[in-house]
């Protein structure tokens, strides 16, 4: 802000200011845009998620394609074989870009089912308050003491590998944290002032959830989500690690981080390359959540 | 405060009964079982089989007898190594696990602090920034990806150290044993450096440790006696879910590294449908992280005379 303004310019953005009011919303996007590390971890992002998406369709290799006579090439600009090839002589960089496109397929899809279930809980644990709200809460207290890694263990191996349970148990396991901060959230904002003055002027209970709740529930919400992906992610290639997660011929960068692993003493580079890739991926997704704590949440600052 | 440990154990009793439950219905509700051979063995013999381990039962009766055996100390014998209990299994494992475990937490703590401390200390310089680009980096590189790393480079380029399993005459040997440990700490290492360096920010800031230095008290007293105290209260809260992940990690770093200890009997349990094993170790691991978090709860109790449990 200038502090030397001529009165002028002074009235001039009061004006301005009384045309188009600042929203909670505008203010944390501009904090956002102000902070390096989180625009920096947006494009990159974005850059990640256009190659997972379009790259396979442009790049020249195909990645299920074997190459009989081009078994674990190093990186090479011959041929095009940028990241080189696999142990079955397919190329690595269009698996990286197909593993990438699953993991954030992973990503996102499972939090949106623990996002799903975790609002829903909270929400109605906060809204409907005492004895159910208890009950409620005290069933997520005991799921959150669970080892829970080890039930997705046993899921996988007892329903099969199937692409929709992994999304769906990831997502089952990870909605807990969602819950406790939708209700934290849900009970304070019922004993708000303007929640009270909306009830008092007669506005319905649908519009009240509507117009109050839903969006000051949300900021909270959108930063634990773009926290929960990275962790989404990882969980789908902690199990492909093992063997449990995503299947051939579809693959993650979990599992190509699987199979570089024990290739690595003859062929690093199938290793080193999605092992890169997923650095990258969860750096920007940190990134992202944490500026936009800071951003949405100024308290803590 | 005994009566709070009781009711704690009493709260864990429920808890361990719903994970034994969910863990043993999910097992039997899987298609194929422990007997599925290659080859299809004579009806005869299967039958046979199922009734040696008291398969031929409906399951609910299965499920009271589980915990009759369990309530005796019986986890019952495992299905695929025909000569072993589940309780062999556990012994020959879990000292592999356990001393992993236990040397990653110390590390994890003995470093944590005194990265954390050295950072907050210094806060704003050269230290300091190292410090938190080392705790991010730490806490978004996952220890599948550090692990197979540090194997190649240590174990494998400069041969350093061995890369993978235990030492076959004299077991655990100190040099197999370090990069499993640093990688298991890793994580912890840096999510602990973020919370040191958090609480003592707060506590160097407040206002007893400027009494302190107004008496005249050395910068180290000051830091070591009345600083420090306050400041570890966050970590011990934090060891809790701590040891949690330390638990969860070791899946993989036995997985990496070939260690023959509990995460890896567990993965290989789990496709061999050996549900006793599976259900051994899960209940093992469920009661060590209840009981892991009554200790650091206590132990919070006994650092802070702020909090009392009765």
């Amino acid at each position: 802000m200038v502090l030397t303004s001529t009165p002028s310019e002074k009235e001039r953005m009061l004006e301005d200011a009384a045309v188009k009011g600042r929203s909670l919303w505008d203010d944390a996007r501009t904090r956002l845009l102000r902070n390096k590390a989180a625009v920096a971890g947006l494009i990159l992002l974005c850059v990640l998620v256009f190659l997972a998406f379009i790259g396979p369709l442009l790049w020249v290799h195909d990645s299920s394609f074997i190459y009989r006579d081009r078994v674990q090439i190093g990186p090479t600009f011959e041929n095009l074989h940028l990241f080189g090839t696999d142990a079955q002589g397919r190329d690595l960089f269009a698996r990286v870009l197909v593993g990438l496109r699953m993991s954030l397929m992973v990503g996102v899809v499972a939090t949106m089912v623990s996002l799903a279930i975790g609002v829903l809980w909270g929400a109605t644990a906060g809204f409907v308050g005492g004895r159910v709200d208890q009950l409620m809460m005290r069933i997520v207290d005991v799921l959150y003491s669970l080892p829970f890694i080890f039930f997705v263990i046993i899921l996988m191996v007892v329903f099969g590998r199937n692409i929709i349970l992994i999304f769906v148990a990831i997502g089952a396991v990870e909605w807990l944290t969602m819950a406790r901060i939708v209700r934290g959230q849900t009970i304070a904002l019922k004993g708000m002032e303007f929640v009270e003055a909306a009830q008092a002027a007669g506005v319905s209970q649908f519009s009240i959830i509507r117009r109050h709740i839903v969006p000051n529930v949300l900021g909270p919400v959108v930063v634990y989500v773009t926290l929960t992906i990275p962790v989404v992610i990882l969980a789908e290639s902690f199990l492909s690690f093992l063997g449990l997660g995503v299947q051939e011929p579809l693959t993650s960068l979990g599992n190509l981080i699987s199979n570089g692993a024990r290739d690595m003493e003859i062929a690093p580079w199938t290793l080193i390359f999605p092992a890169l890739t997923m650095m990258i991926t969860l750096f920007c997704f940190n990134f992202i959540g944490d500026g936009l704590r800071d951003a949405i949440d100024p308290k803590d600052r | 405060m005994p009566a709070y440990i009781v009711r704690r154990i009493l709260v864990a009793i429920p808890t361990i009964l719903v994970i034994i439950t969910l863990a043993f219905f999910m097992m039997r509700g899987a298609p194929g079982g422990p007997f599925d051979l290659e080859r299809p063995m004579p009806e005869e013999i299967r039958q046979n089989l199922l009734a040696a381990y008291g398969m031929d039962q409906p399951v609910w009766k299965q499920y009271v007898d589980y915990l009759g055996g369990l309530v005796q100390g019986d986890l019952g014998p495992s299905l695929k190594f025909r000569d072993k209990d589940v309780a062999d299994i556990i012994a020959e494992g879990f000292p592999v696990s356990a001393t992993v475990g236990l040397l990653a937490m110390s590390l994890a703590v003995v470093i944590g602090t005194v990265f954390g401390s050295i950072a907050a200390l210094r806060q704003n310089t050269g230290a300091d920034y190292g410090v938190v680009a080392f705790a991010t980096v730490g806490i978004v590189i996952p220890p599948f990806v550090v692990g197979p790393i540090l194997a190649l480079t240590i174990g494998i380029y400069l041969g350093w150290l061995p890369s993978g399993g235990l030492d076959p005459r004299h077991g655990m040997t100190l040099d197999r044993l370090i990069l499993p440990v640093v990688t298991l700490a890793l994580p912890q290492i840096a999510i602990i450096s973020r919370l040191m360096r958090a609480s003592m920010i707060e506590v160097i800031r407040s206002n007893y440790i400027r009494t302190a230095r107004a008496k005249g008290l050395s910068a180290p007293a000051v830091i070591f006696k009345h600083a420090l105290r306050s400041a570890i209260l966050p970590l011990v809260s934090y060891l809790g879910p701590a040891s949690a992940a330390l638990l969860t990690g070791s899946i993989v770093i036995e997985q990496v590294f070939s260690l023959p200890g509990i995460g890896r009997q567990f993965v290989f349990a789990a496709l061999q449908r050996d549900y006793t094993v599976v259900m051994g170790v899960v209940i093992l691991y469920a009661s060590l992280i209840i009981i892991l978090n009554l200790v650091a709860d206590l132990l919070y109790a006994a650092l802070n005379p702020k909090v009392k449990y009765d």
